[in-house]
Formats: C-alpha cells, sequence, structure tokens
C-alpha cells in the first residue's frame, strides 16, 4: 500500500471477502431468498404447463406470434449487457471506479444471459428437441440452417454466456483465494479452496492473468455490440414493417445499456444497503452510474426520435401506418408508457442533488427498467399485430400462463445472484486494493 | 518459472514484507545479484512487478490470436461444408452467401479468442492445483490481503541454505522462513 491508504482503507478493501464468511443480514437475505424460491417454483410450474399442454397455454397466435416470450429475451439480454461494458469498457479506459461494481454486474450479466437464453428455447414449441439448433452430427441428416437468425442467436448467446462466465470466474479467482485464507471452518476452507483452483498470489500468475484478463475484457466489448445488434437483426430478417429500420442495431445496444444499467444501479444500491457497503460503493459511485445512466438514456431517446424520422423520411406507407399505429393504436399505451417511464423521470439526474440521493435514483432506475419493458414489449407486437394485409390484422393479449412464466422467471434471475450475494465476495476486493495503491484513496478505488 | 522437484532439499527461503514497494526493490535486487528461481506473492497484481521479475512472454496474446483465427476458420467452413452437403435452395437465393455467415464467424472467432488465452494462462501457471508447499508457511494466507511474499527457490544455481537466508537479511524484510517440502501428496 503507498502511504497515503491507512489501515482502516485496507480494512475496509478486505470486507468483501469477509462477508461470505461472516453474513451480515441473514434475516434480510433469507427473506429475499424465500420469495426468489417461490418465484422459482412458480417458474417450474409454468414451464411444466407449457410441456404439457404446448404452446397454446399462450396468448399467441397468427400474426402476432412474438409475444412476451421475446419481448424478455431481447429485455433480460439488454440487461445483462451493461454488466460486461461496465466491467470490460471501464477496465480498458482504466476506470478504477469499476472495481467497486464490476464483480456483481458481472454476476447479474450471468443470471440475465440465463433467463435470456431460456426463453427462446421454451418458445420453440418442442423445447425438448432445442438441441438440434446446435450442428453435431446425426443419423437424421439433418443441420441447422445457418441462414437463420435462429441458428445465429444460439451462437451469439452460448458465446457470450460462456465468455461471461469465463470473464467473471477469472476475475473472481483471487477473491475466493482470499476467502478461502480467511475461512475458520475446515468445509468452507475445503469448496472456496476448491473453487479458488490453488491461486496463491504468485507474481508469474499475476503477469500472465492479468493478460489473460485484459485480452478477454478487450474482446468482450465488441461481442456485446454484436450480440445485441444480431438481436436486432432478429427482427430485421422479416419483412415487417417498423422492423427495418437502420437505426435497430445502435438503437439496442444502447437501449441495453440504458437498462442494464438501471438495473446495476438498484442492486447497488440494494447491497449497499443490506451489507453495509457505503466505505466502497460511494456516493460518488452512485453519481457516476446516475450520469451513465443519463448518458445511455439519452442516446435512447436519439433512437426513438430517429427511428420516427426514418420512417417519415422514407416514406413507405406501411411503415408510416405502422407509426401511426405505435402511437394512436390499439397498443398506444405501450408507446407512451415507453416514452414516460423511460425519459420522463431521468431528467431528475441532470440535478447533482437527485444523483446523491439513494432512494430517487433506485425509483428512477426502477422506471427506467419497466420503461425499457415497455419498449421491447412495444417493438414486438405493435409490428405485428397489423400485417400489410388486413385478413392478417389480430390482436394478442399475453395469458396467466405468459405472466407466470414471466414472474418466475424473475425467480430464476434472483434464485442465483441471491446465493452468489450470500457466499461469494460481492465487490472485487483485490482490484479495490489495487486501485488504491494506484490513486490513494477508497473514493476513486 | 520451473519450481523446485520434491528431491531438493528445501523448497526455497521466504522473506516477507509489510509494502509492495519492499517487495519489488528485493526482486529488483535478487535478480540484480543473480537470482533467476524465484517467485513473488502479493494481494493483487503490481503495475510495475512484471518488467522487475523479467517477465517477458507473449505466448497468450498469441495463444488468443490462434484461438480467433481457428474459430473463424471452424465457423466458416462449417456453414460452407453444411450449405453445400444439404443444399436448401429457396427463392433462388444463393446456396453461398458470404453475409449471413459472417455473424456466427464472428461469435466463434470471439468464442476461441478468448477460450484459448484463458485455457492456456491457466495450463502455464499450473492451475488448478490442490497444495503448494507454500500454503505450508504460517501466515502466509495474508499473501491474500496485505503483506508481500519474495521466495528463492532452492533449484537456483546460486541457492545455498545460509548464503541466501544471508542475502534476504540484507534485504530488510519482516521476517524470514524456510520452506519446506509439503508432506502432504501434490
Amino acid at each position: 500500500m503507498s502511504d497515503m491508504a491507512t489501515e482502516r482503507d485496507i480494512r475496509i478493501a478486505n470486507k468483501p471477502a469477509r462477508i461470505p464468511l461472516r453474513f451480515p443480514a441473514p434475516r434480510t437475505w433469507w427473506l429475499c431468498f424465500a420469495v426468489s424460491l417461490c418465484l422459482l417454483i412458480l417458474f417450474f410450474v409454468a414451464a411444466t404447463v407449457l410441456l404439457l399442454e404446448g404452446i397454446g397455454v399462450w396468448g399467441l397466435n397468427i400474426p402476432v406470434n412474438w409475444g412476451l416470450a421475446i419481448t424478455n429475451y431481447i429485455w433480460f439480454l439488454g440487461i445483462g449487457h451493461a454488466g460486461t461494458l461496465i466491467s470490460a469498457m471501464l477496465l480498458m479506459l482504466g476506470a478504477h471506479w469499476r472495481n467497486s461494481l464490476n464483480r456483481f454486474a458481472e454476476a447479474m450479466t450471468l443470471c440475465a444471459v440465463v433467463c435470456a437464453g431460456l426463453y427462446p428455447i421454451l418458445h420453440l414449441g418442442r423445447p425438448w428437441f432445442f438441441y438440434w439448433i446446435a450442428p453435431y452430427p446425426n443419423t437424421m441428416t439433418i443441420s441447422p440452417q445457418f441462414k437463420s437468425p435462429l441458428s445465429w442467436d444460439f451462437f451469439a448467446v452460448l458465446t457470450y454466456l460462456t465468455v461471461s462466465i469465463l470473464f467473471w470466474y477469472i476475475g473472481i479467482i483471487p477473491d475466493l483465494a482470499s476467502v478461502r485464507d480467511r475461512a475458520r471452518t475446515r468445509t468452507a476452507q475445503v469448496l472456496y479452496g476448491l473453487a479458488a483452483l490453488g491461486w496463491r498470489g504468485s507474481a508469474w500468475h499475476w503477469a500472465r492473468w492479468r493478460q489473460a484478463y485484459r485480452i478477454t475484457a478487450v474482446i468482450a466489448v465488441p461481442l456485446v455490440v454484436s450480440v445485441h445488434s444480431e438481436v436486432s437483426l432478429l427482427l430485421a430478417a422479416g419483412p415487417i414493417p417498423g422492423w427495418t429500420s437502420t437505426v435497430f442495431p445502435p438503437y439496442f445496444v444502447l437501449g441495453a445499456a440504458f437498462s442494464g444499467f438501471a438495473v446495476v444501479l438498484m442492486i447497488a444500491i440494494a447491497l449497499r444497503h443490506m451489507l453495509g457497503l457505503a466505505d466502497l460503493v460511494t456516493a460518488r459511485h452512485l453519481d457516476l452510474l446516475a450520469r451513465f445512466l443519463l448518458a445511455t438514456g439519452l442516446m435512447t431517446a436519439y433512437g426513438y426520435w430517429v427511428e420516427v424520422f426514418d420512417t417519415l423520411y422514407g416514406g413507405d406507407l406501411q411503415d408510416v401506418e405502422t407509426l401511426l399505429d405505435r402511437v394512436t393504436g390499439s397498443y398506444a399505451y405501450t408507446y407512451w408508457s415507453a416514452v414516460i417511464f423511460n425519459f420522463v423521470p431521468l431528467q431528475l439526474l441532470w440535478f447533482s442533488r437527485v444523483r446523491a440521493s439513494p432512494t430517487i435514483l433506485f425509483l428512477v432506475a426502477l422506471s427506467v427498467t419497466i420503461g425499457m419493458w415497455f419498449e421491447r414489449y412495444m417493438l414486438v407486437v405493435t409490428s405485428l399485430y397489423r400485417d400489410y394485409l388486413v385478413s392478417s390484422w389480430g390482436s394478442y393479449a399475453p395469458s396467466f400462463w405468459e405472466w407466470s412464466l414471466y414472474a418466475g422467471m424473475l425467480g430464476v434471475f434472483l434464485t442465483p445472484f441471491l446465493l452468489f450475494v450470500r457466499f461469494l465476495p460481492v465487490i472485487s476486493a483485490f482490484e479495490v486494493k489495487e486501485a488504491l495503491r494506484e490513486t490513494g484513496d477508497l473514493e476513486h478505488a | 518459472m520451473r519450481e523446485p522437484s520434491p528431491d531438493t532439499e528445501v523448497f526455497g527461503i521466504l522473506a516477507e514484507f509489510n509494502k509492495p514497494e519492499a517487495l519489488i526493490a528485493a526482486v529488483k535486487a535478487a535478480r540484480k545479484s543473480g537470482f533467476r528461481a524465484l517467485d513473488a506473492y502479493s494481494p493483487y497484481p503490481l503495475e510495475e512487478m512484471p518488467e522487475a521479475l523479467g517477465f517477458r512472454e507473449e505466448t497468450i496474446p498469441w495463444l488468443s490470436l490462434i484461438g480467433g483465427i481457428l474459430g473463424a476458420g471452424t465457423a466458416y467452413g462449417l456453414q460452407l461444408w453444411t450449405n453445400y452437403a444439404y443444399p436448401i435452395e429457396i427463392g433462388g437465393r444463393p446456396i453461398f452467401a458470404w453475409q449471413p455467415f459472417m455473424l456466427i464467424t464472428f461469435e466463434l472467432a470471439v468464442l476461441f479468442a478468448v477460450l484459448f488465452p484463458i485455457t492456456g494462462m491457466l495450463l502455464l501457471n499450473r492451475l488448478p492445483r490442490l497444495h503448494h508447499p507454500i500454503f505450508d508457511v504460517e501466515d502466509f494466507h495474508l499473501a491474500s490481503s496485505d503483506k508481500f511474499f519474495l521466495v528463492l527457490f532452492s533449484n537456483d544455481a546460486r541457492f545455498d541454505r545460509r548464503r541466501t537466508s544471508h542475502f534476504l537479511e540484507g534485504l530488510k524484510p519482516v521476517r524470514i522462513a524456510v520452506v519446506e517440502h509439503t508432506e502432504e501428496p501434490e
């Protein structure tokens, strides 16, 4: 430690490694865990009904054959992207303040990608054949259609999941070693010891670790952009009015970052409160996250504007019709909910006093999360419910089992995340210490 | 860095330091006086350490490049082969279409470009490893907290129990300890 770093700073930096061994808020945790377990059970019920009865239990039909499932797929995947961006992009930029946020943001990514990945599989109609999307030698002499977005999706999500897991895991190894070294019980020593892979902080190891970690970060950023651009191409690959604007790829990526930052902000505030981490996730971190949220929000707003401009400038009759449907049609409430939830409370973030209040920040972030969900829903449904021909006009309302699956999916998200909070170091202690040495105080670490 | 094999007398001699600067200075001094088989342990990566240690490996970046090329080649080849082996003609569209092939090509290139260096990092570091002689040293658990350690390995040509200890004394460590070979099976 440099001379400026005090004993107190070091003790605080070591805190994340102590939390799994002596958890500070067992009661709150059990309460949250009980709720998320109930939701998880609901997921299994809803998924079982779907598997037994078929996709008819959902409200989908022609023409609206993508509903809540694809909406939530895009929404969850988008949320996940913020974890990678915070961790990888800010690492490359040398922004030390990332070190207090990256670990749980990446864990959030993992949970969100799992939820996102489950949706298209459950949507398949015959989900037990999902592995047919993978190219493998088989006796049926069939092979995936590589020109289909479904196939792109498989590779994109699989790659994203694998890379996210690896990035998160090699990032957590040194801290697992730290927990192992502090563990008092034999079970904890053995389990954390196995997970730490025998890490001992050797200088040779650090040097190679650093190379591998940085390379992964450099590659992860374009990966995020590619994955969510690819999601927008899922829509653009069909000749559907309202899905063909060229702004879609950046619009989707920025919207993803926007919703993800909102969720990271909520998690940061919740964890900080629950685990007493205000020394590590400081007011400055919340302020910076809020600025990021505001910036990505304004970029997303630009996407909304370009989408309208593009349609009017292009002048395609059907596209203009879809635009009118969006703002005045039967689903106009989704469009206006998206606009209001996303951008109206967001304007509060211009004021530094608002950025200093965790409660208001939490509410703004919640509003953005809801708004972005409405946006995904609006994009999917308003384009599909009125096709070119009047004969293929229809409507869509999610059924009970779709809502159940959605609620259950929140359990799929929360359960592993809460286990992570309970049993693993939620903040990257060694990176905080590294930043502490380089900058001299925790505020910048 | 090849570590001492169990048939040597001891594993090495360890010196403990309180500050990262002291550790880096110690590593530099040890290398300057000719020691090559050594290792340093710190709770977090030290910016100046690779240079002080004479670390000049570039295996991992190269592995990433090789992985990326292999991944891209695999994906492109797979798609090309599949489209000719199972031709599906839709509305006269070409069987060979490089544009849609690029997505999977990019994804697999990324996947391999990450898998290779990370696997390589673990293999080069000889991880995972269940036990290591250094773990038997009392207080070594502080290496993941806030202490810094230097070990001079016994397989170094200049290693001599008494003289090496004496040399380490000169670096003003907090303390010095002999690292024995571990008794448990490795």
